[in-house]
């Protein structure tokens, strides 16, 4: 069996994002969208939202929610999933947030590429 | 003095030496513990660097404003040292320690050897490093010989600035306006004591702040501390404000005091790494308190500092099991009549719920965060007497499943039924008062529904004033109407503006004037929201409302705004951007067109083309390219043409007197100055013009939101047309006689529109609500009306008219359009 080892990088600081705002992370397998919340919670996802592929780090950040720029679908920040009535589910990217610094778990991505 | 304590040396018997650093709270604790539980058990010897006995730091600040004495704040006393046989060596600094030998080195030479070692060292103020923050006069705020400096300056009157808005500014600040300065607190974020309150209490306790009289400045970033003749004089801002000051506290954060145990190679991370035991990992040397690290927090706050205290003397005294898990901590704020709480995590998220509690007329806040019926968050604001109650069952993990209903309302309803509003309205007496603001007791209201005839919430309002001023009693009027006529009565079905409140547009935008509120939290607080931080509904309306309501005094929340206005640019279906420059009244030149060529070249843009609105697209650029892009085209003058706003969009013309033969009017040199005085001002939706140069309207002026007709003896003025999802003719408003009064009138009836109608409402939606014939009665028949809103209009137009384009070149928000980072294969690999 294939086992993923997880592979931390570093991408910013906290201080780096808006408050109730997202920036991207560029990766050879595609956008991932970094979010920070009001309370200062962060997540991670692929930059595609299930409906379309709308860009949902351009989406208004409230609660633990963002509001796709495109047509309006409301994603769960820490599942991926949409909320109802609307149906389908991005993948999330795991996160850590360590001392202000953000690490993304790109080992997906990597084996995605090898 | 000799530079060797008396035990030093070796083949000494007797007891272990326990040696610590530091004589702060957690020291003293921990101490206290062991020579009560263990008298003798170890030889003990305390370094404190301050010059005093061990005292309760925390009370500090009812010292600096004169509610206590430091002589009532000491714990342990010079006789206690003595009765417990403990050294105290007051106003020593230990700046070595050396493992191998085990022995402590001073600042002025003195060593000491030890068998076992504490380190407490606490934490040390954060001093920003700004130009001036070495002089006199700025202080930090940590202990007694702060608060003993603070005094000496504060004797002599003058201003004091704050720097920070935490729990130590502003106990800081409280105790210096105490002793009479004139006090400034400044804040980096936009609400006080962020980490600890939501929005929403962090507004309610500004309000409380400078009802003491102390200005509060947020989102302030400090530039410098002047300087004038060595001496400070002002702290000036980032944005170039100058605020006069004697004094300067920063209290800006704090940072684990833990260089000692660094250069000692302890490990540290951000403080000294230490287990469940509080060792570190040198098995001799333990460390507790604000020093620490343990499990990835450090603590500020002495809760937790106490337990780690008496889990050291336990292990101190063999017992191997003690064991510091980790505690959930709580937040009060030490200014007298100000009352806060906060406890554990307050963020939203899957799985959690929150209940809100807000009473508007007691300034009362009270938020709980739920999580599987267990409550993990607590913010309480103005009414803090169920605090313990609350902090208890969150610290118990306690099921409130049953007691839910009921919850928020505190010890004294739990478990009971949920009240019957209408049976509690009821109940009450005649002579209640119903409404505070117009003094409107119950049994009026009753009489002017049952007597009076009057039945809907207006014509009670109209008649006896009850709920016509704050509106928070509206609730209660509708109930008494309820009450009165039982089924005879169906409330007004208000939509409401979004889920997160019971309001619907008209309402908030009433309440928003009538209660002077002028930001987010402020409307969210006063008018109840049902939710901690909105929605994406209700958040671009407020901000528009605010925007619109109070230019120049209110700054606009870009994280409330929709992704075009938030870029300045219309996003695509392919995450690409469209950008749309101004092309006055349809005009362009060679030069422009040149300079548009030249972009599209050298960004690669796929599509070029020009829209109904009579100018040119540029579609499918990358969002890193907009700033480039702009940069561009404002070098040949052209500046962004708002076709992502909520703002004025185009105006239209045809050639008028200038070229075509049946021209009456300048149409195209109208149209220009239309565009230039109306640019850049937000609407609640779109605002497109057009100026047509004869009744043959090439320009399609009938059918927009402001059209102009020209005729021989002046001009034909038309609102209210549109030519999308419905196409509308539109309603003729008037006729005038000169271009200044186009201005005039077209001025007039967008702030009109600005000022009455709910977010995304186009003006024909708008006027069809209200009635054209309002309309037209406030803007051309009352002359003074259509003046002061003219003049509104213009005074708003100062704070709106800055090329957005130009200003993000310039480097704003230079955040959205680069990414957070890149990452390559390589990095991954
Ligand atoms: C670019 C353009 C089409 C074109 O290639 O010509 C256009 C493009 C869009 N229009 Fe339009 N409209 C354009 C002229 C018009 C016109 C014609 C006009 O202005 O004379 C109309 C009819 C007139 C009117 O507004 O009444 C028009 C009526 C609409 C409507 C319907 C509005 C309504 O209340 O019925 C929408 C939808 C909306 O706003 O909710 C809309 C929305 C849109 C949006 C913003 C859709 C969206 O939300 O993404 C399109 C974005 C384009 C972009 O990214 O640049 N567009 N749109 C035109 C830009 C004009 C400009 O220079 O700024
Ligand atoms: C004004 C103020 C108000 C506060 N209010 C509250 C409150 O309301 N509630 C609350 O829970 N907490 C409050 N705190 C925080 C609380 O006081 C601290 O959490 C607590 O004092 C930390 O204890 P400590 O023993 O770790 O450090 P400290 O009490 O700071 O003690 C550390 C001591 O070590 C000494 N020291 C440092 N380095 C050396 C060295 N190399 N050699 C010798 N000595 C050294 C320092 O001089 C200091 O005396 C407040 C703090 C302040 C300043
Ligand atoms: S008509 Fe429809 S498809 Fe065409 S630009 Fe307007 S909104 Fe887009
Ligand atoms: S692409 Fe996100 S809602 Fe349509």
């Amino acid at each position: 069996m294939d086992m993923m080892v997880s592979r931390w990088i570093d991408v910013g600081a906290l201080e780096d994002i808006p408050r109730r705002g997202a920036r991207v992370v560029k990766t050879p397998a595609g956008c991932i969208a970094v979010f920070r919340t009001e309370a200062d919670e962060v997540f991670a996802l692929d930059d595609r939202c299930p409906h379309k592929g709308g860009p949902l780090s351009q989406g208004i950040v409230h609660g633990r929610s963002v509001t796709c720029p495109l047509h309006n679908w409301v994603i769960d920040l820490a599942t991926g999933q949409a909320k109802a009535p609307d149906e389908g589910r991005v993948a999330t990217v795991p996160l850590r947030s360590e001392g202000g610094r953000l690490l993304l778990d790109l080992a997906r991505m990597a084996s995605r590429a090898a | 003095m000799s530079a060797t304590h008396q035990y030093h040396g070796s083949g000494r018997s007797g007891p272990e030496r326990l040696v610590v650093i530091g004589n702060g709270m957690a020291a003293g604790r921990m101490v206290e513990e062991l020579v009560t539980k263990s008298p003798g058990l170890y030889d003990i010897t305390i370094f404190g660097a301050e010059p005093r006995v061990n005292y309760d730091r925390i009370m500090l600040s009812p010292v600096l404003s004169g509610e206590k004495e430091y002589d009532e704040i000491i714990i342990h006393d010079d006789a206690w040292y003595t009765t417990h046989g403990v050294t105290l060596l007051k106003g020593r600094m230990v700046t070595a320690i050396d493992r191998t030998a085990k022995k402590l080195t001073c600042e002025d030479g003195f060593e000491l050897d030890y068998d076992k070692l504490l380190i407490a060292t606490g934490s040390s103020p954060f001093v920003i490093p700004v130009p001036g923050a070495e002089l006199p006069e700025v202080l930090t705020y940590r202990d007694q010989g702060d608060v003993e400096k603070m005094l000496t300056a504060a004797a002599k009157g003058g201003s004091a600035v704050v720097i920070g808005g935490g729990l130590l500014g502003l106990e800081a600040a409280a105790g210096l306006r105490a002793r009479g300065m004139e006090v400034t607190v400044l804040h980096l974020m936009p609400t006080l004591m962020e980490r600890q309150l939501d929005p929403s209490a962090g507004y309610l306790l500004e309000r409380a702040v400078e009802a003491r009289d102390i200005r509060v400045i947020t989102r302030a970033n400090t530039h410098e501390i002047v300087a004038k003749d060595g001496h400070v004089s002002a702290v000036r801002l980032d944005d170039g404000r100058e605020i006069p000051a004697d004094l300067v506290v920063m209290a800006a954060g704090i940072r684990p005091n833990a260089w000692l145990a660094k250069e000692a190679g302890l490990a540290v991370n951000r403080g000294v790494l230490v287990d469940d035991g509080m060792a570190t990992d040198d098995p001799d040397i333990f460390a507790i308190g604000e020093c620490v690290e343990h499990r990835g927090v450090c603590y500020g706050l002495v809760a937790p500092l106490y337990e780690m205290a008496k889990v050291l003397a336990r292990r101190l005294m063999g017992d191997a099991e003690a064991a510091y898990n980790g505690m959930a901590i709580s937040t009060k704020l030490k200014v007298t009549g100000i009352d806060l709480f906060s406890a554990g995590d307050f963020a939203e998220g899957e799985g959690r719920e929150e209940i809100v509690l807000r009473d508007p007329a007691r300034n009362v806040y009270r938020r709980l965060i739920l999580e599987d019926n267990r409550i993990v968050g607590i913010v309480l604001y103005g009414d803090t007497g169920d605090s313990a109650w609350f902090f208890q069952l969150l610290k118990d993990g306690s099921d409130i499943a049953e007691l839910r209903d009921t919850l928020i309302f505190g010890p004294a309803y739990a478990g009971g039924s949920p009240l019957d509003p209408t049976a509690a309205v009821a109940a009450l007496p005649d002579e209640a008062e119903i409404c505070g603001c117009n003094g409107v007791c119950k049994g009026t209201i009753v009489a002017a529904i049952s007597e009076g005839g009057h039945n809907s919430l207006d014509a009670v309002r109209a008649h006896t004033k009850a709920s016509g001023s704050c509106g928070t009693c509206t609730g209660l009027v509708e109930q008494l109407l309820e009450l009165t006529l039982g089924d005879g009565y169906e409330r007004d079905a208000v939509q409401p503006i979004c889920g997160c409140s019971e309001l619907g547009h008209d309402e908030v935008r009433r309440l928003i004037v009538a209660q002077e509120l002028k930001s987010l939290p402020a409307v969210m607080q006063e008018l109840g929201w049902k939710t901690s931080c909105g929605c994406a509904k209700c958040r671009p309306a407020l901000n528009y409302y605010l925007l619109a309501t109070w230019p120049g005094e209110y700054e606009d929340d870009y994280q409330s705004r929709f992704i075009n206005e938030r870029v300045h640019a219309n996003i695509q279906k392919d995450g690409t951007y469209s950008v749309v420059p101004r092309m006055w009244g349809g005009l362009t030149s060679p030069d422009e067109l040149r300079a548009i060529a030249d972009v599209a070249d050298k960004f690669n843009i796929p599509t070029v083309k020009v829209t109904g609105g009579q100018r040119i697209d540029l579609l499918g650029v990358k969002k890193e390219d907009l700033p480039a892009v702009w940069a561009d085209l404002n070098a040949a003058g052209m500046v962004s043409g708002h076709a992502y706003g909520k703002s004025l969009r185009t105006v239209k013309t045809c050639v008028g007197t200038d070229w075509c033969r049946f021209g009456t009017q300048d149409s195209t040199g109208l149209g220009v100055e239309l565009e230039k005085f109306l640019w850049g001002s937000w609407t609640p939706h779109k605002v497109k013009l057009a100026v047509s140069g004869c009744p043959r309207n090439c320009a399609e002026a009938t059918c927009k939101d402001f059209g102009v007709i020209c005729v021989d003896s002046g001009y034909e003025l038309h609102f209210a047309g549109a030519a999308g999802m419905h196409v509308k003719g539109t309603e003729v408003l008037c006729t005038v006689a000169s271009e200044e009064e186009v201005l005039e009138y077209c001025g007039a009836l967008i702030q009109l529109y600005r000022e009455q109608a709910r977010y995304l409402e186009r003006i024909y939606k708008w006027a069809a609500r209200v009635g054209v014939d309002t309309v037209r009665e406030q803007v051309v028949e009352d002359h003074d009306k259509r003046k002061r809103l003219y003049a509104r209009f213009v005074f708003s137009q100062k704070f709106s008219q800055s090329d957005p384009w130009a200003e993000r070149v310039q480097g704003r928000d230079a955040h959205e359009f680069k990414p957070l980072a890149q990452v390559s294969l390589e990095d991954v690999a």
